[in-house]
């Protein structure tokens, strides 16, 4: 393995000592700010509005009104710090911003001083300071170093998310004209395209005959790539990703094994060809609707019956948790089912049903283990038991590799550590920041390599895998070495020849 | 009346109004505030019941503070169980005669009292000393602290060293509750006590401290994960619904 070790690795059990605090160490890094093209798409103003401000704090004052978690939140903090050494990013930076509640603090100084009456007497003694140019450029500097993976959520007595709180201060950003390129850009491809990536639907066409060829050729198997089939069973929302990106076309290609052998008719929307919704990370409620409801209009025209996500954590958390709010009642839907399911639901009921076989064997000599997304660890379900999206995968790796190894207990479940590319974060400018933020997986990740000779990481998330893909390179892993959950089951799985 | 006496008991009276109104306007606003989404943190129980089990389960034993930072806990209770011995010890002075329950836990109230102390030392030092900690720490922060501990240490003064005449004490208490001034005690350790204590209960609903309430509205935590099952659109979000095919 070539060892580009720029990045010390620890090889003690567990999580590295918290780091000496590194003050400024990244107030440097941001993302490209958005052009007015594409903040106007989006209905934001183009650029920094002249009374920017007034309007800001207008708008604190709407979200304060519009949302019981940001108010809670911003006012029960009692600076206990549980949650300081809890942070990727504060971990693999030092920098003292990053500590959740200091994040919080970069928004909450700001609501103790116009909201409060405490904060309006005391000022900064009360940790509360007037809006201005410097207070604006921190947000936008540390608000996206969050990836809102909300793993400090879970270590705080109250519960305070601080993805709540960036997310607040992303969409006041936006309503006065401060945009994030990488999320605005995308979200405004969505609208028009119906996909993060602006594919088009001849070229998504084009893409999926070409699957059909590669299958037919690999294993002498006629697996269907269905596009826009009205009166299928299934409607399959997956995120754009696994269209054309490795290795997230080979869970692709899972999936569609999966409805084969299953017999399931199963079809994909070319209107709606993405499952992941950037509007969350950049908190717009109106934003994350639209997109949402291209989900509802594809399930209505194409008439099917039930609705099934591919592998992707930010979008399985608006898919599990908000689909229902955002763009139900599924009325119209199967009763029987879920809504959503995850495809990952469907082929562990598969297999303990014995709806389709596994063999291990395909995938000898793969020691493998498994990276838990932090939305699906954190924020939804895979199936209908809370703590199935721990066994799930789980269950479904076991069942299709002949060794599992799980990473050290404090970084899976729910204390899962994030890639470092979530939350809108996994675009190049923000490099630095990623590579940083993936130090504590790429640490626990060593451990099972060197102990238990891992030799491949599952992620059923398309921004872990693009993410870990790009990254983990630089501390000495090839980027084969991550999978698709449903890669593994592709390798595996047995296909009947169809008469 | 004396003017000290008028000083004295007109502060601790707008203090408890303070304290009452404050904390009913949080709970209303906290109550009446909508939460728009789905935003428990998983694995989150599916039902209503189960997700006020959580919420007891983080009030009664800081179970998420457990899982961070074992010896903060430790302060963390030390500190809040002592100082809910301590109320209830308070008792006494406010209900005439005192509950057998009440009567039966003095000796504990003052083992609550060493508790308060001890955990407040631990508090106090982590603030001091813990490099992350005093980062997020401001004067305020600090401030909350030491007012506890004048409170405990004064409250311990008088228990040890000088104890104040109990009868005077309950009679002027009774007095501010019905609006019937009553001599004040001229004990400066019971008159620094109260005011302090006053002091506490006015800052309270405005401070930090309000996480006494907001632990019980927090949606990560109080939420039941019924996502699939129910829709959980607040008022200002039903316009949208009119907008789509
Ligand atoms: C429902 C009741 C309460 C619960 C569940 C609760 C819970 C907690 C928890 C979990 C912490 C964080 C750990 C720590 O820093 O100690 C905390 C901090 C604190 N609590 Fe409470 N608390 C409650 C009531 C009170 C009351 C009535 C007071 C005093 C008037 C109080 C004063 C404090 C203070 C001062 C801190 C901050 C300690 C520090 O500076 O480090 N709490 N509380
Ligand atoms: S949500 Fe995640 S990235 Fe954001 S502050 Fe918390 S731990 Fe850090
Ligand atoms: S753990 Fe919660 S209460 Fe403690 S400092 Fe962090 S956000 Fe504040």
């Amino acid at each position: 393995m070539d060892a580009r070790t720029d990045i010390a690795l620890t090889t003690d059990l567990g999580i590295e000592a918290p780091p000496d605090l590194a003050p400024d160490a990244m107030s440097a890094c941001r993302p490209f700010p958005a052009q007015p093209a594409h903040n106007e798409a989006l209905g934001f103003p183009g650029a920094l509005v002249e009374d920017w401000q007034d309007q800001a704090i207008a708008k604190m004052g709407e979200l304060l009104e519009n949302s019981r978690p940001l108010r809670v939140f911003l006012d029960s903090c009692v600076k206990c710090g549980a949650c300081a050494d809890k942070c990727h990013y504060f971990h693999g930076t030092g920098d003292p911003k990053n500590m959740p509640v200091a994040r919080q603090d970069l928004l909450r100084s700001v609501y103790r001083y116009y909201f409060t009456p405490l904060g309006r007497l005391l000022g900064r003694w009360a940790g509360a300071r007037p809006l201005d140019a410097d207070v604006l450029e921190e947000w936008f500097t540390y608000f996206h170093q969050c990836s809102q993976c909300r793993r400090c959520s879970v270590f705080c007595p109250y519960g305070i998310d601080t993805a709540e709180i960036s997310m607040a201060a992303r969409e006041i950003m936006n309503s006065v004209g401060l945009g994030q390129k990488y999320c605005n850009e995308i979200i405004g491809k969505v609208h028009k395209v119906g996909n993060n990536l602006g594919l088009p639907p001849a070229a998504l066409e084009n893409t999926l005959e070409g699957l059909e060829e590669d299958v037919r050729d690999d294993t002498g198997v006629d697996v269907k790539f269905p596009l826009d089939v009205k009166g299928a069973e299934v409607l399959l929302i997956t995120p754009s990703a696994d269209f054309f990106a490795e290795p997230h076309v080979d869970g692709l290609i899972g999936y569609a094994k999966v409805f084969h052998q299953a017999g399931l008719s199963w079809t994909l929307s070319s209107y709606a060809s993405e499952a992941g919704n950037f509007a969350m990370f950049i908190g717009s409620y109106e934003q994350m609707h639209k997109i949402a409801n291209r989900i509802r209009k594809a399930a209505l025209d194409l008439g099917v019956k039930r609705l099934v996500f591919g592998e992707c954590g930010h979008a399985w958390r608006v898919a599990y948790s908000f689909l229902n709010t955002l763009a139900g009642p599924w009325d119209f839907l199967d009763p029987r089912y879920p809504v959503p399911q995850n495809i990952a639901a469907i082929t562990h009921d598969l297999i303990q049903r014995g709806g389709i076989r596994l063999d291990k064997d395909a995938n000898a000599g793969m020691t493998v283990t498994l990276h838990d997304s932090c939305n699906v660890a954190r924020a939804s379900c895979l199936g209908d038991r809370p703590g199935d999206q721990f066994t799930i995968p789980r269950e479904i790796i076991a069942a299709s590799v002949p060794a599992f190894v799980d990473m050290h207990p404090d970084t899976i479940g729910d204390k899962t550590f994030c890639c470092g590319g979530g939350g809108g974060l996994l675009t190049d400018e923000l490099i630095d920041l990623r590579v940083k933020g993936c130090k504590p997986r790429a640490n626990a990740l060593k451990q099972v390599v060197d102990d238990h000779k891992v030799t491949h990481m599952v992620a059923m998330c398309a921004i872990c895998k693009s993410q870990f893909t790009k990254v983990l390179p630089q501390f000495g892993y090839p980027m084969e070495m991550i999978v698709s959950l449903h890669q593994l089951v592709s390798r595996s799985i047995r296909l009947a020849t169809n008469a | 009346m004396s003017i000290l006496n008028f000083v004295v008991s007109s502060f601790v009276v707008l203090s408890f109004i303070a304290f009452v109104v404050g904390i009913a306007w949080r709970v209303w606003l906290y109550a009446s505030t909508p939460a728009p989404l789905r935003v428990f943190t998983a694995p989150a129980p599916a039902t209503r019941a189960g997700a006020a089990v959580r919420v007891g389960r983080e009030v009664a034993l800081f179970e998420s503070l457990f899982r961070a930072d074992k010896f903060l806990w430790l302060v963390s209770m030390l500190f809040h169980v002592g100082l809910l011995l301590v109320l209830l010890r308070h008792l006494r002075y406010f209900i005439t005669p005192p509950p057998l329950p009440v009567a039966l836990m003095q000796p504990l109230g003052i083992i609550g009292s060493f508790a308060m102390v001890a955990g407040l030392v631990g508090l106090i030092a982590r603030r001091l000393f813990d490099p992350r900690v005093r980062y997020i720490s401001r004067a305020t922060d600090m401030a909350v602290l030491l007012l506890l501990l004048a409170i405990a240490v004064s409250g311990l003064a008088m228990t040890f060293i000088a104890p104040p005449d109990i009868m005077a004490v309950k009679q002027y208490l009774a007095g501010l509750w019905r609006f019937d001034p009553q001599p004040l005690p001229a004990d400066p350790a019971l008159i620094i006590h109260l005011v302090l204590a006053a002091a506490l209960m006015a800052v309270l609903p405005y401070s930090k401290l309000l996480h006494v309430a907001g632990v019980f509205f927090s949606s990560t935590r109080n939420q039941p994960d019924d996502a699939r099952r129910e829709r959980h659109v607040a008022a200002w979000a039903r316009p949208l619904d009119q907008h789509r095919s």
